[in-house]
C-alpha cells in the first residue's frame, strides 16, 4: 500500500530523478534532441544536393546567355525569377526573399509569444501566436505558388535536341535543367514546407489552449516555449535551404 | 468539462504583468534582416565565384547563430546542453564537406576518364 503513496512524491534525491543536469525540463530537452534528429535529416537532403551538384557540369559561359539544359545546372537566379502579378518581367530571387523576411517576422512574433508567457501575460501569448499563425500560413500560400508556377513552367520551356520542348518539372522531366533539380527541389522545399504545415497545426492547438486558460492555469507557458523551439527551427532550415538552394 | 466548470475561480494574475522586454529580440531581428539584405547584395553585385559562395555561406552562419543563440535562447543553456547540440552538428558539416568533394571527385571522373 506504500507503494502508490511514494510514486506520487516526487521524487527528490540526486539518483532517484531529483536532479535535472542539463537544466532543462525534460519536455524541452526532448525537444532539442527532436530538432537534433531532424537537422540530421534536412542536412542528409542538403549533403544529396551538394553531392549532386557537384557531379554535374556547371554553366561556365556569360551569365547573361544562360539557357535552360540538361547539360548543366541552372543557375538558381534564372529559375527562380517570377513574381505574382508581374509575369514575364525578370525579378531574380524577389519572390523567395519575400518569404524569408515573412518567415524570419514570425520567428520574431513566436519569440515575443514566449516572451509574453514568461511574463503570463496570456492577451500579448494570443496577440502574437496569432500573428504567428498568420505568417506561417502566408509563407505557405506563398510556397504553394512558388511550386506550381515550378511545375507549370516558363513560356520559353527548353528546347530539347529533337527540336520539341519541354515546360515546367515533375519528377522526370524538368525544363530547367537536370532532372535531378527538379527532384531535390521538390523534396527540399516540400520537406520544409511540410515542416512549416505541422507547425502552423501545432500553433493552432496551443492558441486554442492559449485562450482557453490552460497554460495560465498550469501557471507556467512551457508549451508556448516549447512550440516555439520547433517554430524556430523551422526558420533555422530555411535560411540554409535559402543559402544552398536559391543563393550558391 | 471538469476544465470548464470552474471559471469563477479561474487562476488570475495577482498584481501587474511585468512590462515586456523587447528590446534584445528587435535588435536580433534588425540583425537578422540585415545579415539577409547583405546576402541579396552580394547576389546581385558580385559574380558567381568561390569567394561569393564562403561569403554566403559565412553570412548563413551567423544567421544561424543568431536564431539559434538568441531565439532559441541556446546561449543561455547550460554548457553541456550547448555542446550535446553543437558537437553532432559539427560531424555534420565534416560530412558535407566530404561528401561534396566526393561529388567532384566522381564528376572529374566520369568526365575526364575517357579522353
Amino acid at each position: 500500500m506504500s507503494t502508490s503513496t511514494t510514486l506520487e512524491a516526487p521524487n527528490s534525491g540526486t539518483w532517484d530523478g531529483g536532479n535535472e543536469p542539463l537544466k532543462a525540463s525534460y519536455g524541452k530537452l526532448m525537444m532539442w534532441f527532436f530538432l537534433l534528429s531532424d537537422a540530421f535529416t534536412f542536412g542528409s537532403f542538403l549533403i544529396v544536393y551538394g553531392l549532386s551538384r557537384h557531379k554535374h557540369l556547371p554553366y561556365t559561359g556569360e551569365a547573361d546567355a544562360f539557357t535552360f539544359s540538361t547539360q548543366w545546372w541552372p543557375i538558381p537566379e534564372k529559375v527562380f525569377n517570377a513574381f505574382p502579378g508581374f509575369h514575364g518581367v525578370d525579378l531574380p530571387l524577389a519572390f523567395v526573399a519575400l518569404m524569408t523576411m515573412i518567415l524570419i517576422l514570425s520567428s520574431v512574433t513566436m519569440v515575443l509569444s514566449v516572451e509574453a508567457g514568461h511574463r503570463m501575460d496570456k492577451e500579448a501569448v494570443q496577440k502574437w501566436l496569432l500573428w504567428t499563425i498568420l505568417f506561417g500560413s502566408i509563407f505557405l500560400g506563398c510556397q504553394a505558388w512558388e511550386w506550381s508556377h515550378f511545375i507549370t513552367g516558363t513560356e520559353e520551356g527548353m528546347l530539347l535536341a529533337d527540336g520539341t520542348r519541354v515546360f515546367g518539372a515533375n519528377l522526370t522531366i524538368n525544363q530547367y535543367g537536370p532532372p535531378l533539380f527538379a527532384d531535390l527541389f521538390f523534396f527540399i522545399t516540400g520537406f520544409h514546407g511540410t515542416h512549416v504545415l505541422s507547425g502552423v497545426v501545432l500553433l493552432i492547438m496551443i492558441f486554442i489552449n492559449t485562450v482557453n486558460g490552460v497554460y495560465q492555469k498550469r501557471g507556467h507557458y512551457e508549451m508556448v516555449e516549447k512550440v516555439g523551439l520547433y517554430w524556430h527551427f523551422v526558420d533555422l532550415v530555411w535560411v540554409f535551404v535559402f543559402t544552398f538552394f536559391y543563393l550558391i | 468539462m471538469a476544465m470548464h466548470s470552474d471559471h469563477s475561480h479561474d487562476f488570475t494574475q495577482t498584481g501587474e504583468i511585468p512590462k515586456a522586454q523587447t528590446k534584445a529580440i528587435w535588435r536580433t531581428f534588425m540583425i537578422l534582416v540585415g545579415l539577409t539584405a547583405l546576402e541579396f547584395v552580394f547576389a546581385f553585385f558580385m559574380e558567381a565565384s568561390t569567394l561569393r559562395n564562403s561569403i554566403f555561406i559565412v553570412l548563413t552562419i551567423f544567421k544561424a547563430f543568431y536564431i539559434v543563440a538568441e531565439f532559441m535562447h541556446l546561449k543561455h543553456e547550460t554548457k553541456a546542453l550547448i555542446w550535446a547540440i553543437l558537437i553532432p552538428m559539427a560531424l555534420v558539416i565534416w560530412l558535407m564537406v566530404a561528401l561534396i568533394s566526393e561529388g567532384s571527385y566522381y564528376f572529374d571522373s566520369v568526365t575526364n576518364y575517357f579522353k
